[in-house]
């Protein structure tokens, strides 16, 4: 006879004050940190859920293997520069690349709203097929639901994705160590802005594009050049800022940046003015941050210049070894402040 | 950015700051009224750079923050209407009412959304004919002219859909009150650039004289607010007390007349109290009985409700630069951006919210 699973019936999440899910707790931001913290992390509590990085590495076989797994509600299912298809791959495939390693194979779910126009379905499909092949990667199994109409939004994909490390490094918000140069593979902000100027219906002198890209590449490029990575994130929800505090956090340090070295176009940084958004809360899909010692800094930005989807990558701080975790932000003027996470969706500003 | 990078250069800020010091022989404590200049300061680190003896004190020109409860918790019911589009600019979304916030409404199943426009709103109303769409009209004199635009084109289209919550402020008044105030201590105010975009600058002529306080009229950008605190400077060294314009390349001495012919086509003068304040007299904008249609208050039969603060919320001082955000007991422990006991905790223009993002040392 086997023992009963311990059960603690008490939620562990706060629900005085949050008795229902809030959009915030999606955002990115601490109101989701504290979601997966609070309540996910302690109900599967394991060793490799603990690591917390976009990617579980581990080994299987004799083989260390990434593996990850990302859900796409992206409304509009079209934008400037993608669609819900190949953001279904490049995030995925983006997921395991920031823990080193190559992308193989990928799994595809799709949950149809009753009455979505096969035309869609068939674009976006044709996408999907056609952002795997460009990131070197099969879609080998799937699955596929449709629910009634006015319960699901069009289309919402699931993807997980299995990636081959070739490397030993221990690519880890942990493994940041002080003195290591900050790097990001381009400006930050774009996939956002673009998403938010069709959904607001906003209207710029020229359509914003997403900056959505496979970057394994460029990745595997760094880590073949046999520099010492130390952590590498894609900046997703959140942007910038919640990548360098959720790394801040975790490696227990402080990070500094430099407010004018951090790459922003032009258009974004316009449109997020208007709108009252700061740009480095602002999410990518083809960004991620690289954080190498010093002496590898030069020939990895080399590296990454010279690849199409980082060409515009940018030294914009460093790791200082103060231990307590939190981001500093020099600002346009010289001035210090605190770079803190929102604490859900950036809301747009009255004037 | 053109006409933007060029007021957030590094050289003539510190520039400006260099003069201010050289100028500056005495203690002077001045107020920045909008709550915009006060993200600014904060956020761009610009009273690291001022001299000791100057102070800023933050005012009480945050729309979202001054708010009244009463209002929000009229907002809140409203949104939870199933025949309610209920719409407002993003800031207002997380400011808590008595017991719960819009968010929390919206995640309940109430339709509220997020719009940039009241304009926005009007087109919602006339998409949709069979619910009624309610526009949360909040803001100073700088916002007035689209709400009074939305209420203009909804009567000119005859939409019997579209109404507003409206909390429209007025700052003269406000600077008043902060003046009139027995233990006052601000010595000279840098005026809302945007609201005198709007309004020109004449009416703070009368309050120059009888307080004998000088204001300058200053925009948003870091270059604008420290030339504007150097201009409040040299007219208290020189013990001047005039109404001067910083933020020439926006503001007319007459200000925008065809948007104030429209506020006072739709908007009369009434009172409104302020939260955290209390109540102003002749300090805010109400509709006018040719446009009573529109008021929602009227419309749901909602209006003439009393609400308490929570007691240990201190942002009416902080609201009337009477302390910092840092000194109220609550700040960063039991009032945080995620918890917010008042709208100064919420608001990108709060000053507590401001302080919380850019100051607090952990």
């Amino acid at each position: 006879m086997t023992t009963p699973a311990k059960f603690t019936p008490a939620c562990p999440f706060p629900i005085q004050d949050y008795p229902r899910v809030l959009l915030a707790h999606g955002g990115g931001g601490k109101l989701m940190h504290q979601l997966i913290g609070k309540l996910f992390v302690p109900a599967f509590r394991n060793s490799l859920l603990e690591a917390q990085h976009d990617a579980s590495v581990f080994d299987l076989a004799g083989q260390r293997i990434a593996f990850t797994t990302d859900s796409y509600v992206v409304r509009p299912l079209f934008f400037p520069g993608g669609d819900l298809g190949s953001l279904a791959v490049h995030g995925t495939v983006n997921d395991l690349a920031m823990a080193g390693a190559r992308p193989r194979y990928l799994s595809a779910a799709f949950i149809i709203e009753e009455g979505l126009p096969m035309e869609t379905l068939w674009k976006i499909t044709a996408s999907m097929q056609q952002a795997a092949q460009a990131a070197g990667v099969q879609i080998i199994t799937g699955d596929t639901k449709v629910v009634d109409k006015g319960k699901g939004d069009g289309l919402f994909i699931n993807t997980a994705g299995i990636g081959i490390l070739e490397h030993s490094l221990r690519i880890a918000p942990q493994s940041v160590q002080p003195g290591d140069a900050i790097l990001v593979s381009g400006d930050v902000g774009r996939h956002g802005m673009a998403i938010m100027a069709v959904r607001e219906g906003l209207e710029f002198e020229s359509a914003i594009r997403s900056d959505s890209a496979p970057v394994a590449e460029a990745v595997l490029q760094l880590i073949q050049a046999g520099l010492e990575i130390h952590c590498l994130r894609d900046l997703t929800r959140g942007g910038l800022t919640s990548v360098l505090n959720e790394i801040a956090e975790a490696a227990r340090l402080t990070l500094q940046v430099e407010e004018k070295l951090i790459p922003v176009r032009e258009d974004v940084r316009a449109a997020c003015e208007i709108l009252g958004l700061d740009p480095l809360q602002v999410a990518c899909e083809g960004r991620f941050a690289v954080f190498v010692p010093e002496r590898d800094a030069a020939r990895a930005l080399e590296i990454l210049r010279a690849h199409p989807v980082s060409a515009g990558a940018a030294r914009i701080g460093q790791a200082s070894p103060q231990s307590t975790a939190r981001v500093l932000l020099q600002s346009a003027i010289g001035a210090r402040r605190i770079l803190d996470m929102s604490s859900g969706e950036q809301l747009p500003r009255i004037c | 950015m053109k006409y933007l990078d060029e007021y957030r250069e590094a050289g003539g800020t510190h520039q400006l700051a260099r003069e201010l010091a050289r100028i500056t022989t005495r203690p002077w404590l001045l107020m920045e009224v909008c709550g915009g200049q006060t993200h600014a300061i904060v956020k761009f680190g610009l009273d690291e750079l001022l001299p000791r003896q100057v102070t800023l004190l933050h005012g009480p020109g945050c729309p979202v923050c001054v708010t009244p409860l009463e209002l929000i918790d009229s907002a809140l019911e409203l949104a939870a209407r199933p025949d309610v589009i209920f719409c407002s600019f993003g800031d207002m979304l997380r400011v808590p009412g008595s017991t719960t916030d819009l968010l929390a409404v919206k995640a309940a199943g109430g339709d509220v959304r997020i719009v940039y426009s009241p304009l926005d709103a009007v087109k919602l109303a006339g998409q949709n004919p069979a619910r009624e769409v309610v526009f949360f009209a909040v803001g100073f004199e700088t916002t007035a002219p689209t709400t009074a635009m939305a209420v203009y084109q909804a009567a000119r289209q005859g939409l019997r859909n579209f109404s507003l919550l409206v909390s429209h402020v007025l700052v003269p008044p406000a600077i008043e009150a902060i003046l009139d105030a027995p233990d006052r201590r601000v010595q000279g105010f840098l005026a809302a650039g945007h609201v005198c975009a709007v309004m020109g600058w004449e009416e703070y002529l009368p309050l120059a004289a009888k307080y004998q306080v000088p204001i300058v009229v200053t925009g948003f950008e870091p270059l604008d607010i420290l030339q504007g605190v150097l201009m409040c400077v040299r007219q208290l060294e020189s013990g001047r007390a005039e109404v001067e314009n910083q933020y020439r390349r926006a503001v007319r001495q007459a200000g925008n007349s065809p948007a104030q012919q429209l506020i006072r086509e739709v908007f009369q003068v009434t009172p409104r109290k302020w939260r955290g304040i209390g109540e102003i007299p002749r300090s805010g904008l109400g509709l006018r009985d040719a446009y009573a249609a529109f008021d929602a208050e009227r419309k749901f039969g909602l209006a003439g409700r009393g609400v308490a603060e929570p007691a240990e919320c201190q942002s009416g001082l902080v609201l009337q630069g009477k302390i910092k955000p840092h000194e109220c007991p609550a700040f960063g422990t039991r009032c945080t951006p995620e918890h917010p006991l008042g709208a100064t905790m919420v608001s990108s223009e709060g000053a507590c919210a401001a302080y919380y993002r850019y100051r607090r040392e952990p």
